[in-house]
């Protein structure tokens, strides 16, 4: 076995290389390059972060709905700190020893040699006086932010707001490090990556005492930061704001979008907050207040609520029927104050009978659409009612209703259109008829639609017939276009022509005086078109709902507007809906005594 | 007793001197490295120091223990100790606790103990007691691929952990064999394949599969001399690939140009064998063979660096072969590691001046990268020395290997050389750029219990067996 005993010379030979390579290696290193020398003697690395402004937020007139305000944050590398003035300290601060020596055990069982954050977002007052006084407190220093102001107060739950990032964030994102702030709801988020703008990176070489004296390799590993890129919203501050003014005593929303582009003019929910409540150190305390409210203001219901939209839905099925053929706008049902069938009864009110289309939808007879949705659903081009079921449900789809509309919004809802299959749970396949879901004729019953997708539907009735996806936000600074979907008309399946009868009810349901349903939505100088609606509510007064678009020629505003037991239609909604498409189109209100009624709200002797 | 005298008289005191010259060398390093001015008690049990001079103080009795062992233990239970720790190994899988990432520790009454590092040392017995076996034949297939898989075994195990960098470890065990007898040749065709590696990783397929194509021409023009195989070669090659290529633009098929050659050469493939077969031509078949190994090992190494390795080793690969230049990303340690190290001059800073490592810029300072404290604060004359010793302690085990009469004791030495020598070579190479990044520590010096103490019973289970070394004949 050892007669490869040769090979011993070999190995050593191959250790002796090794040796010699890596001393001649180590000797190019330490003596002969001085470039490793310089860059660490004495003097070492610091790579400072350097935040970026984000971006603005404008109305759609320009006006700044979200800015910027500088904040510092007051750091400490515990290895520079020598005996200071406490009290002096705690008295510029406004803290006690006892916090400040906390902090600094704190700061000095993270890193003894790496800096941290000693106390967050002190003010700028507190700033200046404190750098007058920097010298006197070595290991101190300033870093700066930005943090959010809102010179309009409005507008909370569209906006979104700003809070420090999470660790799922961070191992979703490498961006983001502790400590960076990123958008959490509203527009701050779904546009976060073109508000955040570039974190920029300043390699700088420090002495042993943390005093910058130069940059590394001449700048070469920096890079500047990148303002964030400012967006211009769809919001009319004005309007938005006169909405949050008149809704005040009411639990509810509204939305206007404009029909011709799908903008969201205003999307006011309330109860709201302020946005100021939810900026820099007080954030966490104050959501924590808001979130435990019983009236829940953090939640948006404009965008995700679901109610069912009681009578305005009556213009969907009038306009399935008519494109189906199921009926004319001559055709007639009489109304007996309801409607009967065998032991079934489904009410209405009094009223002129037997009506036309046009008229059943100024009245808002009841009678009349649960004929109609009767016909839709007994069709006898249909073999059976899931058939009939599953076509009309077809066409309620393409209202943009039981979707997501594609909003650019992050927490849009779908609502909920049930399925054939729905009812073939509850009832056994093939073991319902018309009869069973006879409320989803007036809208009631198992559905659910957000106040967005009503305005969405009364924007798709002011243009006859297609939709644009309503949008909040117009544009990016730099970018002249949006998403490619925002610039689409989506075409419901049902012919222009029929819209014209639905527009007409509309018309006649605010300005056609005896019978209509809206009458307090009349404006003498505009034509508004609206239809009411009552939802009803099993635990209260029942919700007062409203859709309009004004004017009925070349529509420029639609709106929906949804108040929680606020009883008829007409009571609440409509009233409020007048006066926002007044202010919209003309800016100021003739109707102050419409206003002084809106405003008193909801009191005991209604 | 006859014996114990004797045991004293041949102990090697060189060695031992040099073992404690590295420990002490080792932890007045760690010292450094992990120094800051308000707690420098040495005895300081919360910092690594203080931890390090336990461990080491039960190394030395642990060393003094494992000496006073009868060398016929070692013998006799070489393959049930390695069954052993295999079995340790297939238990840290399932029950270890996992530090970053890896399930590779025992938890044991607050200590943590690595087996991956024992299994060292049973696999080295294990190799040795095989290979004095009376019947071992190195040339024969049958042993050699029992030693293959002696040596696979605790390696895969370890990479399932997983642990990479400890699983490299197991290919020092080739040194260790070729000091056996193994096959010249087959280690310079493993050289071979590492420098094909390197090169797939640097340039582009398509470039190697031309180039390999040539080599193939030039080696066939060199066998034969003849112009008609080549002329017919080339025409039969460039019929097919244009064939195919054609096929591709008639149908929209969009392969890229390596696939394409490569399929052509495959679909000649069996023209030309056919052809070498009939007329016997053995040296073509052979080149044959040899290209389309080359080609399948391109391949699988694109496809493994491409898909199966994960994205910060292939940073690492990189960084190493200059592909990649991140001084704040993935080559940061190395950076910083260079920068102590050249920071250092020729004779350091000083002890405990060390601004890079005082100012925690060097990440892992007291394990993997302990050798940038030595270059920073002892500067080259440090470093030098230190490299030094290690040389010297290896030609001095290669000396004492030599001097063993029992195949067994020779061959168990080469392990404990090999071993040691990956772990320098690894080490060192990593903190000054020379090889990518491999958490591996470096013997005797770096903070680790496990590590520290595996190697001493490495060490000292060597020097038992030249102790008696004119006793034993097996």
């Amino acid at each position: 076995m050892n007669t490869y005993a040769g090979r011993k010379y070999i190995v050593t030979g191959i250790i002796l290389l090794v040796g010699l390579i890596y001393v001649i290696r180590l000797f190019s290193l330490q003596v002969l390059d001085s470039s490793y020398k310089f860059s660490a003697d004495s003097n070492s690395r610091q790579t400072k972060h350097l935040y970026p402004a984000r971006g603005l937020i404008y109305d759609r007139n320009g006006q700044i709905l979200v800015n910027n305000e500088a904040a510092y944050d007051l750091m400490v590398n515990p290895s520079q700190l020598r005996s200071f003035d406490t009290l002096d300290f705690c008295k510029i601060l406004n803290i006690t020893p006892e916090d400040v020596l906390n902090k600094i055990r704190e700061t000095r069982n993270y890193s003894y040699y790496k800096p941290s954050v000693f106390l967050k977002q002190i003010s700028s007052v507190t700033y200046a006086v404190f750098q007058e006084k920097m010298y006197k407190f070595p290991g101190f220093f300033v870093q700066p932010r930005t943090l959010r102001s809102y010179p309009k107060n409005i507008a909370a739950h569209v906006l979104g707001y700003v809070g420090e990032v999470d660790e799922k964030a961070i191992e979703q994102d490498s961006y983001y490090q502790m400590g960076d702030y990123v958008g959490i709801s509203g527009i701050e988020k779904s546009y976060e990556n073109e508000l955040r703008g570039e974190k920029g990176r300043k390699i700088v070489l420090v002495d042993v005492y943390n005093r910058e004296v130069g940059s590394y390799q001449g700048g070469w590993y920096d890079h500047p930061p990148v303002v964030g890129k400012d967006i211009v919203s769809t919001l009319d501050a004005g309007l938005q704001e006169y909405g949050e003014f008149l809704m005040q005593k009411f639990r509810g929303s509204i939305a206007a979008i404009e029909p011709s582009t799908g903008e969201i003019l205003a999307l006011v929910t309330m109860p709201n907050y302020s946005p100021d409540l939810l900026i820099g150190r007080a954030r966490g305390n104050n959501y924590k207040i808001l979130s435990e409210d019983t009236l829940k203001p953090l939640f948006n219901r404009a965008l995700m609520a679901q109610y069912p939209p009681g009578s305005t839905f009556k213009t969907v099925n009038g306009l399935i029927a008519l494109q189906e053929g199921v009926i004319s706008p001559l055709t007639e049902f009489e109304c007996y104050m309801g409607y009967y069938f065998e032991n079934i009864r489904v009410g209405c009110h009094s009223h002129d009978s037997p009506l036309d289309f046009i008229h059943a939808i100024q009245n808002s007879c009841n009678a009349y659409f649960t004929n109609v949705f009767r016909r839709i659903l007994t069709d006898p081009k249909f073999s059976n009612t899931e058939e009939a079921y599953n076509n009309w449900r077809q066409y309620v789809i393409s209202f943009g209703f039981g979707n997501l509309l594609g909003t650019d919004f992050v927490n849009e809802l779908k609502g909920f259109v049930p399925g054939s299959d729905y009812y073939d749970g509850i009832y056994g396949k093939g073991h319902w008829n018309f009869l069973t879901v006879r409320s989803l004729a007036i809208g009631q019953g198992e559905l659910g639609i957000t106040p967005l997708q009503m305005a969405n539907l009364s924007a798709i009735i002011a243009n006859r017939g297609y939709y644009y996806i309503p949008h909040v936000v117009k544009g990016i600074e730099d970018e002249q276009e949006i998403d490619e979907r925002f610039i689409v008309r989506n075409y419901v399946k049902i012919d222009s022509i029929h819209f014209e009868k639905v527009v007409e009810g509309m018309d006649l349901a605010v300005n056609g005086g005896r019978g209509s349903t809206a009458w307090r939505a009349r404006m003498a100088d505009i034509i508004v078109c609206g239809k009411t609606g009552t939802a009803e509510n099993p635990h209260g007064e029942d919700h007062s709902i409203f859709i309009a678009f004004a004017p009925k020629e070349k529509p420029e505003i639609a709106v929906s507007v949804y108040v929680e037991n606020g009883g008829f239609g007409n009571i609440w909604a409509a009233p409020i809906a007048s006066l926002v498409i007044e202010k919209y189109l003309k800016d100021t209100i003739s109707r102050s005594y419409l206003e002084e009624y809106v405003l008193k709200g909801i009191t005991s002797d209604q | 007793m006859k014996r114990r005298t004797s045991l004293v008289k041949g102990i090697d005191w060189i060695t031992i001197l040099i073992f404690l010259l590295l420990i002490f060398f080792g932890w007045l390093n760690i010292y450094a490295a992990v120094y800051n001015e308000q707690n420098h008690n040495i005895f300081d049990l919360s910092q690594r120091y203080g931890k390090q001079l336990i461990w080491i103080i039960a190394a030395i009795f642990l060393a003094i223990v494992v000496f006073l062992i009868d060398e016929k233990f070692f013998f006799f239970f070489s393959y049930p100790i390695y069954g052993l720790s295999i079995l340790s190994l297939l238990v840290v899988l399932l029950v270890g606790k996992e530090i970053h990432g890896s399930r590779s520790w025992f938890e044991i009454g607050g200590f943590n103990l690595q087996p991956s590092e024992f299994a060292k040392i049973a696999t080295s017995l294990a190799l040795a007691k095989y290979m004095s076996s009376y019947n071992f034949r190195i040339d024969k297939l049958k042993p050699v691929m029992t030693l293959f898989l002696l040596v696979m075994l605790p390696m895969v195990l370890i990479a399932l952990q997983p642990d990479l960098g400890s699983a490299i470890i197991f290919f020092s065990f080739l040194l260790a064999v070729y000091r056996a007898g193994f096959s010249e040749i087959l280690l310079l065709i493993a050289v071979v394949f590492a420098g094909l590696f390197i090169l797939t990783l640097i340039i582009d397929k398509l470039f190697i599969l031309s180039g390999l194509i040539i080599i193939t021409y030039l080696a066939l023009w060199f066998a034969e001399r003849k112009v008609r195989y080549i002329a017919g070669a080339l025409i039969i090659l460039g019929i097919v690939v244009g064939v195919i290529f054609g096929l591709n633009r008639l149908f929209n098929m969009n392969m890229n140009y390596y696939y394409i050659f490569a399929a052509g050469l495959l679909a000649s493939l069996p023209m030309y064998l056919v052809y070498a077969i009939r007329k016997r031509i053995r040296n073509i078949i052979i080149i044959l063979g040899c290209l389309l190994i080359s080609v399948l090992f391109t391949f699988s190494v694109d496809y493994v660096y491409h898909d199966i390795l994960q994205e910060h080793q292939q940073q690492r690969l990189n960084v190493l072969l200059g592909l990649e230049s991140d001084p704040l990303g993935h080559g940061y340690n190395v950076n910083q590691s260079k920068i102590a190290i050249g920071s250092g001059g020729f004779a350091g800073k000083g002890f405990l001046n060390g601004t890079q490592t005082k100012f925690d810029f060097v990440p892992e300072q007291s394990t993997d990268f302990i050798f940038c404290t030595v270059g920073e604060e002892w500067g080259f004359i440090g470093t030098s020395v230190v490299i030094g010793l290690f040389i010297f302690l290896f030609i001095r085990l290669i000396f004492i290997a030599e001097r063993q009469r029992s195949d067994f004791s020779r061959i168990y030495g080469y392990g404990v050389i090999a071993i040691l020598f990956t772990h320098f070579t690894i080490n060192i190479g990593m903190t000054i750029g020379l090889l990518p990044v491999i958490g591996i520590p470096l013997p005797f010096f770096s903070y680790g219990g496990s590590s520290l103490w595996a190697f001493t019973i490495l060490l000292f289970i060597m020097l038992r067996l030249d102790a008696v070394r004119m006793e034993l004949l097996r």
